[in-house]
């Protein structure tokens, strides 16, 4: 047998993994099982791209240990270290720089092809420029997402007026410049192509701008996709295979999740990339208020009527995430338990900062999967409720989405709260959410506030009711 | 049109491995839940890092003197290897916990 039989062999194992990882990935029992597969996969590619035969090179070997070293030291620890609630940005910095690395990867190419080290057809030369334009657009992209979701940024702070036509004149000229290096061939030059990545990258930046709020996960998800994209694309550039299957895989997760994150706020992608609400949703912000005064609870009256009642639906949000609170909501879970108190909790889609957030928050503080419910099982459930809690939620329970034309989330399904026979919001103030806009919930006749920080309100409840 | 047919005819193997593994994409993620989408998002995140395999090939084909293409397949592999390794070691951490879950329930 030889060694290439053998590496070309791994390769195609390795693919076949990340197949049946992403397959068994789909099932709560199965999904850790798949991680660890499409990871062993990955390990087998790795190796198996350092043994390959490529004919007389000379390997270094020391720098690719060293490297990999670097980069999977300080990968492993950010995994580690990074806290629950900072998982989404976590995830788009990884997305990021492996973006990165496809914009590094076609850069050295096309520097050999402008030196006239190699020679390309246009076919070729065109992979390239896919792979640093979608890896460049990938990377400011993501840095910005990252920098939003940690609040390092402010969505409005950096939407220029008449920002999305600004974007399509960026794209307009990024693609007409593509196709005139394409069709002059070596002429262009390497500095040229240089710049055609420079506007790539103030292109991915000026793209995710104007995008904020509710729309931050449908972002990454679009990122995802294109990094796997620019993989698949570097993937035909080294005629590797793996790196096809790996790229187009992750291109296509990417668009379906993308996609079903859309539909869950019932608005079309192009309504969110041109930025739907967090930049220019002002039209719903401001009024209301007014004269409308919204209702205070007390935290004793709170703990007694949750104490006392026969249902409760709970409803978590981002709040509740940036407070660390779900630890405590499990105590108060148990107490109601224990009194005979049926505890649900209404998951929204989009609730938290990503699809599926709020899920592993509260996974993550024992809480038993069945009483999650998604968003119809949860408006069911809260028809019948005695009390809905809202930690931290906002958007997600607006009943403007469904009864305010003229409201920006006009049309996003909603968890309906007020249909429960009593609502208690828990909330740092009145302040109107990541959308900006006003949630006429807070006046309604069964709505009670409860202000102040989510995990010091949930704490006093938990020592109330302990004292019933 | 002529063009066209020669492109198809002379690249037939790659236009089959394309549409497949686009529909086999599909397929297999769109049955994934809702509550598995965030795990999802960081595990597929993790396999586009598989990048990592051209930065790997660039630094093995670069001459030993070669010190431009060594820095860049050198941040590439850095850049690739957190990628994967952060991806990965991620998305175990959230599925710890439902697995967790799941032994009690």
């Amino acid at each position: 047998m030889t060694l290439e039989f053998i590496t070309d062999l791994i390769f195609w194992i390795g693919a076949i993994a990340f197949i049946w990882g992403l397959r068994l990935l789909s099932s709560p029992d199965s999904a850790r099982r798949g991680n660890i597969i499409a990871g062993v996969g990955m390990g087998l590619a790795i190796l198996s791209a350092i043994f390959q035969p490529l004919g007389s090179v000379s390997n270094n070997y020391p720098w690719i240990i060293g490297a990999m070293l670097v980069g999977g030291i300080i990968g492993w620890i950010s995994a580690r270290k990074v806290q629950m609630t900072a998982m989404p940005q976590m995830v788009s910095i990884f997305n990021g720089l492996g973006g990165a690395c496809a914009v590094v990867l076609a850069s050295a190419e096309l520097y050999y092809f402008y030196e006239g080290q190699t020679a390309l057809g246009m076919g070729e030369l065109l992979i390239l420029y896919l792979a640093l334009l979608i890896g460049a657009v990938a990377f400011t992209g993501s840095m910005l997402a990252f920098a939003k979701l940690q609040g390092l940024v402010n969505d409005r702070k950096v939407t220029l007026p008449y920002h999305n036509i600004i974007n399509m004149a960026m794209l307009l000229l990024l693609l007409s410049l593509t196709v005139y290096a394409l069709l002059q061939g070596k002429d262009f030059g390497f500095e040229m192509s240089m710049l055609i990545l420079l506007i790539g990258l103030v292109y991915g930046f000026s793209f995710v701008a104007p995008i904020g709020g509710a729309d931050m996960p449908v972002v990454i998800s679009l990122l995802n996709s294109f990094s796997g994209l620019s993989a698949a694309a570097a993937g035909f550039a080294y005629d590797s295979r793996i790196m096809i299957v790996g790229g187009i895989l992750v291109g296509a997760a990417g668009t379906i999740l993308t996609v079903l994150m859309c539909d869950a706020m019932n608005r079309s992608l192009l309504n969110v990339l041109i930025g739907g609400f967090g930049g220019s949703g002002k039209s719903g912000a401001g009024r209301a208020a007014g004269d409308q005064v919204a209702k205070e609870v007390s935290i004793s009256d709170a703990a007694i009527q949750l104490f006392y009642s026969n249902s409760v639906v709970i409803v978590p949000g981002y709040g509740l995430a940036v407070a660390q609170a779900q630890m405590v909501v499990k105590e108060l879970d148990n107490l109601l338990e224990a009194n005979g108190v049926d505890v649900k909790y209404g998951i929204h889609p989009v609730a938290g900062r990503m699809p599926g957030h709020m899920n592993v928050l509260l996974a993550e503080a024992d809480i038993p999967y069945p009483k999650l419910l998604d968003l119809e099982a949860a408006n069911e459930a809260l028809a019948q409720a005695d009390i809905a809690v809202v930690i931290g939620a906002n958007d997600v329970v607006n009943p403007a989405a469904e009864n305010d034309p003229s409201s920006p989330i006009y049309g996003m399904p909603v968890l309906q709260v007020w249909k429960a026979k009593n609502v208690i919001v828990l909330k740092r103030s009145m302040n109107p959410g990541y959308a900006g806009i006003q949630n006429p919930l807070f006046f309604m006749d069964n709505t009670r506030m409860l202000f102040g920080d989510a995990k010091d309100s949930l704490n006093k409840l938990v020592a109330e009711v302990k004292n019933l | 049109m002529e063009a066209i047919a020669q492109f198809f005819e002379s690249n037939l193997e790659m236009i089959y491995l394309l549409s497949f593994t686009i529909l086999l994409g599909f397929e297999v993620i769109s049955k994934v839940p809702t509550v598995l989408h965030t795990p999802l998002m960081s595990g597929a995140n993790a396999i586009s890092g598989v990048v990592i395999i051209g930065a790997i090939l660039l630094m093995r084909r670069a001459a030993a003197d070669d010190y431009l293409t060594l820095s860049l397949g050198f941040i590439g592999i850095v850049l690739g290897m957190i990628n994967v390794m952060g991806g990965f070691a991620v998305t175990d951490r959230m599925l710890e916990m439902f697995k967790k879950k799941k032994k009690k329930a």
